[in-house]
């Protein structure tokens, strides 16, 4: 900064010269120094106060900003443990229809060791190799005692376990705690709960993995922290589900068969109210896959999703529904039965001689394999497959379980017109009974497509229509009929009207051809058959009935009375009750006798 | 004169905002230690809650409830839900038609002399019996 002399001698000069007050231009210019002065302090004031009310205004904005973000947030969620667990270990409860847990979460604690944090490790390794007697003692003196820093030793503790190991008192044995999948229930929906197993673990932590079932199909939404909080609803009904295994349980022994399966389908929408395959197992404690024999032996098989079977003669209302679909016949048209038909090397017979010709509805009745084989060569092997198609006989079911998508039907290689007459009655195509259910439903719920669905979601949209209202009535009717006068009299719940197909089917040998003595014996059912409410499919593998002089197999002395003790049980539980059926149209009721 | 009384009035207000200021922030961090106590106390409840829900269902469990049926046959006699226990509604027998008298409490009653008398009887009437 250049200073100016208040006094500068050139001016100071003149003045005296001329006589002036040099003092003058000192006031002069002191004043002008002056007014230079309070104009720099006047500006730099300025902009310190400018600065001050930048820094207010940024500081109340934080404030204000913060204060509505506060307001417009969410509250933070309670938390039980310490904040910053890297695995989120929350997973969603699962319940029924009615809100009754089937899974649920319990915390529990898992035991590690520090072996040089130990004190006594030859102590420690004897007094928990008593306290759990599937440790290997020597193997953990070893461990204890060598090299290792870190080692689990039991994923899930009980709480007296828990106690029993403090006692020890050893410093090296810690506790970290571990969320816990339980199934309350037990064995009860086995197959469609799954199971889990522990995926990541950490010491705080440990993530819980679906292995089966729609604890795997679901894993991802039952995982998901944000809807950890809401449970996800099944369509299954607790008590339902439990009588059903109970009374399939009771049938199984009492057939004598090795497996058995059955599906309680919500014949509108195709929720599944009940879904059990024996022999089952406890979810709590899944048993591992089996290495050697066939995996269709397991417990772990579900029988009612993963497995494929022959159905028989269960098949025959399809091709009888179509033909009437198709006009080509009507309840009362007269169908040749004169056998056998035979086409090279193969014969289709009948299991007793049923004379000349049989109406529609007795072929159904009677359960004839030759009517039913004439019916399907009027239909024609493309419209077949294109029916059976529509029925959802040609791929995996959609069901939320993750063994469905491994459930594909076996076909024909070829669809020639010997396999339209087999598949006809339900031989050379192999299906899971939910196949069998679902077409079963939307054959019989007055004609449109229903997905079988074991989640309970929002309102069911009607599905497309793949026969008229009028084809589905004449088919329940016949139905009706078969446990009326039929193959299934055994099936006949008083107060149910129960409608239904029986199909015996036998079992093919691994290595080609069929079993003489073993067959898989199936009842699908509708009820009651006047105003359809739900279809229920038993399926027993192997059964023999010994009451009567020499054994039987057929479903209707096996699968249709299982069947009918299970519909008198569980529908009074779901709120159907007995109604006297009204009487039936006479236009359906005309038989030929 | 002025000035000075302006300062210590000033000085006095600054020290007093500054207690109201330190005694709202010691309370605000009170309550958000009480915050923080509830939260964790809530997650304990809802862990013991799901705990107790697990037991509740475990114990509901219905391989367990048709057991207890079994065992307590004798005493319940409990069978499982049949079609037959379905009834109508005109199955159920009215109830028989209460005397209106008797519905009315004494101290409103019409005649309240005979309501008194009734209650002065009663005693008597019973040690007749006992004799």
């Amino acid at each position: 900064m250049t200073r100016v002399p208040l006094r500068p001698l050139a001016r100071i000069l003149e003045a005296r010269a001329s006589g002036d007050d040099p003092d003058a231009i000192e006031r002069e210019n002191k004043q002008q120094r002056h007014d230079e002065m309070r104009d720099r302090a006047r500006q730099r004031s300025e902009g310190r106060l400018l600065v001050l009310a930048a820094l207010f205004f940024v500081a109340f904005t934080t404030v204000g900003v913060r204060m509505g973000t506060l307001s417009a947030s969410e509250a933070a969620e309670p938390r039980a443990q310490a904040p910053g667990a890297q695995i989120a270990a929350a997973r969603a409860d699962i319940v029924d229809r009615q809100g009754r847990l089937l899974a649920t979460n319990l915390t529990t604690h898992a035991l590690y060791a520090q072996p040089p944090q130990m004190v006594e490790p030859v102590r420690a390794a004897k007094e928990l190799a008593r306290i759990f007697p599937d440790l290997d003692e020597e193997r953990l003196i070893r461990d204890f005692t060598g090299k290792r820093k870190f080692l689990w030793i039991k994923k899930k503790l009980s709480p007296e376990q828990k106690q029993a190991v403090h006692d020890i008192g050893d410093p090296g044995l810690l506790f970290g705690p571990r969320d816990m999948r339980l199934y309350p229930n037990g064995a009860v929906a086995a197959h469609v709960m799954g199971g889990t197993r522990f995926g990541v673990e950490g010491v705080r932590a440990a993530e819980l993995v679906g292995v089966g079932g729609i604890e795997r199909a679901f894993d991802e939404r039952l995982r998901d922290p944000a809807q950890a909080g809401q449970p996800l609803m099944l369509t299954l009904d607790l008590s339902v589900q439990s009588a059903v295994e109970h009374v399939l349980a009771g049938g199984m022994q009492l057939m004598n068969a090795k497996g058995a399966a059955a599906i309680l389908m919500d014949v509108h929408t195709g929720e599944i109210v009940a879904l059990a395959s024996l022999p089952d197992f406890d979810p709590n404690d899944r048993p591992r896959p089996a290495t050697e024999g066939s995996p269709a032996d397991s417990p772990l098989f579900n029988r009612a999703v993963q497995g494929v079977y022959e159905l028989g003669s269960t098949f025959k209302i399809f091709a009888a529904a179509q033909a009437m679909e198709l006009g080509l016949v009507n309840p009362d048209t007269l169908v040749n039965t004169t056998g056998p038909i035979r086409w090279g090397k193969h014969r289709i017979r009948d299991f007793h001689n049923y004379g000349k010709e049989l109406t529609v509805t007795d072929v159904i009745v009677k359960s004839s394999n030759l009517g039913t084989a004439r019916i399907a060569q009027m239909i024609g092997a493309e419209r077949q497959q294109a029916f059976l198609d529509q029925l959802g006989f040609t791929k995996p079911t959609a069901i939320e379980l993750i063994e469905a998508s491994g459930s594909q039907p076996l076909l024909p290689p070829k669809w020639s017109e010997l396999s339209t007459m087999t598949i006809s009655y339900g031989h050379g195509l192999s299906a899971s009974p939910l196949h069998l259910a679902s077409a079963y439903a939307s054959l019989l719920n007055g004609g449109t497509r229903v997905t079988p669905t074991v989640v309970k979601q929002g309102p069911i949209p009607t599905g497309p229509r793949i026969v008229s209202e009028r084809t589905s009535e004449v088919s329940r009717d016949m139905l009706r009929q078969v446990v009326a006068r039929g193959t299934a009299s055994f099936g006949e719940v008083e107060g149910y009207a129960v409608g239904g197909k029986t199909g015996t089917a036998d079992k093919p040998k691994p290595k080609g051809g069929y079993y003489d003595d073993k067959v898989i014996a199936t009842f699908a059912s509708v009820f009651p058959a006047h105003d359809p409410k739900y279809i229920l499919v038993v399926t027993l593998d192997e059964p023999v009935e010994t009451t009567g002089s020499e054994p039987r197999r057929t479903a209707g002395w096996t699968a249709v009375p299982v069947a009918a003790e299970i519909i008198r049980r569980v529908a009074p539980l779901m709120g159907l009750r007995p109604e006297i059926e009204p009487p039936a149209p006479l236009g359906v009721t005309l038989t030929a006798n | 004169m002025m000035r000075t009384l302006l300062f210590v009035m000033s000085t006095m207000i600054v020290m007093a905002l500054g207690y109201w200021a330190y005694h709202e922030n010691y309370k605000t961090q009170a309550v958000l230690d009480d915050v923080e106590d509830l939260q964790r106390d809530i997650g304990a409840k809802r862990e013991r809650l799901a705990v107790l829900r697990a037991e509740w269902a475990y114990l509901n469990r219905p391989d367990r409830l048709r057991e207890l049926a079994a065992m307590n046959f004798d005493r319940l006699g409990l069978f499982p839900l049949s079609p037959e226990q379905f009834g109508k509604v005109d199955q159920i027998a009215f109830p028989e038609e209460p005397d209106p008298l008797s519905l009315l409490p004494p101290a409103e009653a019409i005649d309240v002399q005979a309501a008194l008398d009734m209650i002065e009887d009663l005693p008597a009437s019973t040690d007749e019996t006992q004799e």
